[in-house]
């Protein structure tokens, strides 16, 4: 469909720009916010690490500024921020790492005073469907999850094991998982993600069924403005999504209305769910922004990503109905080229 | 037989199932059944015309009629 000719100009920042085998889902976000048909716009890209590809992808990335790891706190996080409000006119941020949006929050109300929007779930909502609390949240909201409970320590999986039988799934804090069949493969995955993403792991009662994702959009007062499910055609080794397709299915649908109902949802949302054998819907995790196939989102005629832009700048956003069944996405890799005065200029500078 | 009426079928052959994201390739003569399936025609009408046009004898054919049915209920297309 082609954009409208003359559209309001408006910079507008996203984090994420890691477009690796494990990908970050902003360059997706900022691919479906180019097709916005409300605004033409500026993209500035945050990054952490000078080779997030992202950062070279300059037909969709006009500017890139490095930021300070989410482990240096909100100060330094704001400091950095106040900077690049000074060089750019940034309208909306939109972060899209987990581990990065506890800063965010705490940040709301200091960045609209420098005139930059969000819309993000609140802590509380943060916190309640974190990995930790999963099987909390589910018996709050009378939602299915499998059974866990966290480990700080290697000597607690036995008695995991015995509480949640075998196989057992073993995830880090926030990213990766591995699935284990012996004590001993359970060890070694609990020093491998232990070593990479710290203590607590958590252990969860493996479920057998079809994986199927769900990409939503929640109002902030219960509605879910959005929702396409997605079935994995195929994964990468680390599970990711390299091929999926939409499909169609009311209960899959309600299912995310009733997540967006039970906790009054406010932003973008992943719904990571088992279809098993008897039909039920189990959620294994839920991820509190885009995943990063939301480009599907647009493609099937719900983008996503720019319906939260006009939610950020407080514009009227309808429930989307309908979407393309049987759309798909098919990820590929491709080698970005760069001059190494560009990679320099970023690892140096900290822009480009 | 009748298929699940949100199962798209082509003429090429390919079903899709849009609640599982499940594609499957019929061969011609599996296609050919299905297309009259859906279309209304009962299955010994199918079986006659079957058994008109190609060197099979009934048993056979019964059998492979079961086949064809356990298949597409396996693959959870049949309503």
């Amino acid at each position: 469909m082609p954009l409208p000719t003359s559209r309001p100009r408006l910079t507008v920042a996203v984090t994420g720009l890691n477009a690796t085998d494990s990908p970050g889902p902003g360059v997706a976000v900022i691919r479906a916010l180019r097709e916005s048909p409300d605004f033409e716009l500026r993209i500035i890209g945050l990054s952490y690490e000078a080779l997030e590809p992202g950062i070279y992808l300059r037909e969709l990335v006009d500017k890139t500024y490095q930021l300070p790891y989410p482990t240096a706190g909100t100060a330094a996080l704001l400091e950095r921020l106040r900077y690049i409000q000074e060089q750019e006119d940034v309208a909306v941020l939109i972060p899209n790492f987990d581990a990065e949006l506890f800063n965010f929050i705490k940040l709301e109300a200091p960045l609209r005073a420098l005139g930059i929007r969000t819309f993000l779930p609140t802590l509380a909502q943060l916190e309640a469907r974190d990995k930790l609390n999963l099987p909390a949240f589910g018996a709050a909201h009378g939602l299915r999850v499998p059974a866990s409970q966290p480990l700080f320590d290697i000597a607690e999986l036995p008695a995991a094991a015995e509480a949640l039988g075998w196989p057992l799934v073993l995830k880090g804090r926030y990213y990766d998982a591995a699935v284990v069949h012996s004590l001993a493969q359970a060890e070694q995955a609990f020093l491998r993600l232990s070593g990479q993403w710290g203590v607590p792991l958590i252990a969860q009662q493996f479920v057998a069924g079809q994986e199927i994702n769900i990409a939503g959009l929640g109002d902030g007062h219960g509605r879910a403005l959005s929702a396409v499910p997605m079935r994995k055609l195929t994964i990468t080794d680390k599970g990711k999504a390299w091929a999926g397709i939409t499909l169609e299915d009311e209960a899959l649908l309600a299912l995310a209305r009733r997540f967006a109902e039970a906790t009054k949802w406010r932003g973008g949302f992943e719904l990571e769910l088992l279809r098993t054998a008897a039909d039920e819907l189990v959620i294994l995790e839920i991820n509190p922004r885009f995943p990063a196939w939301v480009y599907l989102t647009a493609a099937a005629g719900q983008n996503q990503p720019a319906a939260l832009l006009r939610l950020a700048l407080s514009l009227p956003v309808p429930v989307m109905e309908g979407y393309a069944v049987g759309k798909m996405f098919v990820r590929y890799a491709w080698d970005l080229i760069t001059d190494h005065t560009a990679f320099q200029q970023v690892a140096a500078l900290g822009e480009l | 037989m009748k298929l699940k009426p949100n199962i798209a079928t082509s003429e090429a052959g390919f079903l899709f199932n849009p609640a599982t994201g499940d594609s499957f390739a019929a061969n011609p003569l599996a296609a050919d059944i299905l297309a009259r399936a859906r279309a209304g025609q009962d299955a010994a009408a199918i079986k006659a015309d079957i058994l008109e046009r190609y060197d099979v004898a009934p048993g056979q054919l019964e059998k492979d009629w079961d086949d064809l049915l356990a298949q597409l209920r396996d693959f959870n297309l049949l309503a």
